[in-house]
């Protein structure tokens, strides 16, 4: 048995690279070789012939890797259904504190340094660290399938963007409102959903997603359509950041007798931003050791045990919705007043995929990995803009590999606890 | 009784018995595993572009009357699309099987990408059309006015029915149709039964993308143009009417795939076109708040 495993089977494996070719050119053959033009249409046999040799070649290399001894190593982890959490210590003191404040001193140092492109490129990564966050505490602790982020994350933009054309709103007043107004849609949507098996929420919010974006789109005599509407910049404590202020104001650098830089507003965005990401970070981390997170991650494990237990399943669950959502709506603010103007094109099923990309790279549950992973996905696009068509098929196959391979994601989950040794209790 | 009114039934009745076809999909999967398929939508957006494909070959190749072509494009398309379904199943959902429950649901959210995408790489994001097949309508004279009901329609009707029929006899009559049955009450039981209920749950992937095919090739027909990004909102909508007939029964499906058409239709005509997906998702959450269990599904019991 033993001296049989160890042998490739050479057959075998030419025998299951056959049936993917085959299978792969029916399946590859119409739609890739055959492209529509009109009502007419052009052969592109070259595309099928690599696309079969492609799936041919990936089929008998796996074929042959999993007969071999690492192999077999590597397909028995799979079967590993642990649950994918670290338990250290108590009493363990994590090395984050100096990384933290690593983080904090290059944070600081960075508007001096950096130009006004590398500002908007961090400011937009950390738009999407929020929106990770947020959306971790829905889909990574309370385990709630949330397709439809970015109706909130509009609602936060279009909450500042109307708010100052028809109540003379501003950046500072909107940030509460626009986490108000979030978390309220967030109950309306949410209440009558969550009391049904969780799987109904995910296509729920995937239809209210494309709702909101197409209320945007067609009510144009509110949200100005397609066009989109204008927001106004930030301003600090009135002060505004323009070289010269409207009405007669004192602009910024007057009032503070500081040179005039163009890229003011953004500092200014960014450093509210940063400061915004780290207390929500610091209140995620306080809320995973509350018993409302406890309770999130333990109804995501076991409803039926959690409901046992008296557990009110329906409001714990509308909780992390709407918290989700409150972030949601702050980053949209956040993302209004970087662009100066919103648009319902900035708020598509794709953004929506894009936050549960981060979220899922980063690891279900961890904020880390989450960070990490908004960055990447976010920064990265920005320096391979070649690359920019098949963005969409990475995440997708982002997705698929991950469920499959580490349905955790990449960075562990850390607790600190009194660990079961193997084998069980003694 | 106005003439209008009957026009959005007519067109109502066809939209909605299309509905139907796309939402037993979604109907047999959630009933045998519990998962919802999100790439069901795009299941049926190949379909359409399959469709457009292989009639455009039978074309090129002197194929010009209209029985033959349809029956040679209905033909080519299920059996492709069904080698999709399969493959989908095999590739991303049945790695999973033991996995948490979010597993599948965010691979499903991922094939869907990737299909939309890669349509949309291979065949360009322009709208594709196919030129009208079957022309002709017929022409009911009323009082007051007239009900046009193009032959097209007539055909969509009809194979749409005789698709429902065949697969309720498949279900009902068959050894196959047995074993889906018995693997939806209990899969533990039914493999232990000698049923290979991993082969089944295959199956019922293949006989949903066939019956996605059927509605890609029939809608395809009727409207003519279709883009990558057409399977998303008509997902929505024949998840829709899944629920609306009760998600996990059969004859559920397609009662609620009529229903929903018809509603749509006659809410366009009367209120507000610009709307109508905006009616169908509303339609979702309500019958989500009074009857989850929908018109013939049963109250979900959950035991431990």
């Amino acid at each position: 048995m033993s001296a049989q495993s160890s042998s490739v089977d050479l057959k075998k494996s030419l025998l299951d690279t056959l049936l993917a070719g085959l299978l792969a050119l029916v399946i590859f053959g119409p739609i890739v070789g055959v492209v529509l033009d009109g009502y007419d249409f052009n052969f592109h046999a070259d595309r099928v012939v690599w696309s079969v040799a492609i799936v041919m070649v990936g089929r008998l290399l796996v074929s042959v890797f999993l007969q071999t001894a690492s192999g077999k190593k590597f397909s028995s982890r799979f079967d590993l259904t642990g649950s994918g959490v670290v338990v250290l210590p108590p009493g363990y003191k994590s090395n984050m504190r100096w990384i933290l404040l690593l983080v904090v001193l290059v944070a600081a140092v960075l508007p001096f340094l950096a130009n006004k492109y590398i500002l908007t490129v961090v400011i937009l990564g950390l738009i999407y660290v929020l929106l990770g966050l947020g959306l971790n505490i829905v889909v990574g602790l309370a385990g709630l399938l949330d397709l439809g982020y970015v109706a909130f994350y509009a609602i936060g933009a279009y909450g500042l963007a109307l708010g100052y054309e028809h109540l003379g709103l501003g950046f500072w007043s909107a940030i509460p409102l626009a986490a108000l107004l979030a978390a309220f849609a967030g109950a309306i949507l949410g209440f009558p959903v969550l009391r049904m098996h969780g799987d109904y929420l995910a296509i729920v919010t995937l239809g209210f997603g494309e709702i909101i974006r197409l209320v945007l789109n067609n009510w144009s005599s509110l949200t100005g359509g397609p066009n989109g509407m204008a927001v106004p910049s930030p301003t600090f404590l009135g002060l505004e950041f323009g070289r010269k202020a409207k009405d007669g104001g004192i602009p910024f650098h007057e009032f503070f007798g500081v040179a005039y830089n163009p890229n003011l507003k953004y500092i200014f965005i960014y450093t509210v931003l940063f400061i915004v990401v780290m207390t929500v970070l610091y209140l995620k981390h306080r809320l995973t050791r509350m018993p409302l997170g406890r309770a999130w991650e333990a109804l995501r494990e076991d409803e039926i045990a959690c409901r046992a237990m008296g557990l009110n399943h329906v409001l714990v669950k509308l909780s992390a919705f709407m918290i989700g959502a409150s972030t949601a709506g702050i980053a949209g603010v956040f993302f209004a007043s970087y662009q100066g103007f919103v648009n319902p094109t900035s708020f598509t099923f794709f953004e929506s995929a894009l936050i549960l990309a981060i979220v899922v790279l980063g690891g279900m549950g961890s904020t880390v990995g989450v960070v990490i992973a908004a960055f990447v996905l976010t920064v990265v696009p920005e320096l391979l803009r070649n690359f920019a068509d098949y963005r969409v098929l990475l995440f997708g196959v982002l997705m698929v590999v991950m469920m499959i391979w580490k349905p955790r994601g990449l960075i562990r989950i850390n607790r600190i606890g009194i660990a079961v040794p193997e084998g069980g209790a003694k | 009784m106005d003439a209008l009114f009957l026009q959005q039934m007519v067109n109502g009745l066809t939209l909605g018995s299309v509905y139907g076809l796309i939402a037993i999909g979604y109907t047999m999967v959630y009933g045998i595993i519990g998962m919802i398929n999100f790439a069901h939508g795009e299941v049926y957006m190949i379909s359409a572009y399959l469709s457009a494909i292989t009639l455009a070959l039978l074309a090129f190749f002197g194929l010009h009357s209209f029985p033959l072509l349809i029956l040679g494009t209905l033909i080519i398309t299920v059996a492709i699309t069904c080698a999709y379904g399969w493959v989908i199943e095999r590739v991303a959902y049945k790695p999973l099987r033991n996995s948490t429950r979010l597993a599948p649901l965010i691979s499903a959210i991922g094939i869907s990408l990737i299909l939309q995408n890669y349509v949309q790489l291979t065949q360009g994001a322009r709208q594709q059309g196919i030129p009208t097949l079957l022309e002709g309508a017929a022409r009911l004279d009323f009082a007051g006015g007239f009900v046009q009901i193009t032959y097209t329609k007539i055909f969509i009707l009809l194979a749409s029915f005789i698709g429902m029929g065949l697969l309720t006899y498949i279900i009902k009559c068959t050894r196959l149709g047995r074993m889906c049955r018995a693997t939806q009450q209990d899969r533990k039981m039914a493999s232990i039964l000698g049923i290979n209920t991993d082969r089944v749950i295959s199956y019922v992937f293949v006989i949903g993308a066939a019956m996605a095919a059927l509605a890609g090739v029939l809608i395809t027909m009727n409207y003519g143009t279709f883009d990558f990004y057409a399977g998303f909102i008509i997902g929505i909508k024949a998840f829709t009417a899944a629920v609306l007939g009760g998600i996990g029964s059969l004859p559920g499906a397609m009662l609620g795939g009529l229903i929903l058409g018809i509603a749509e239709a006659q809410f366009s005509s009367v209120i507000n076109s610009d709307y109508k997906d905006v009616f169908s998702f509303a339609l979702l959450v309500v019958i989500l708040i009074f009857r989850p269990q929908g018109l013939l599904g049963r109250p979900k019991v959950t035991k431990v």
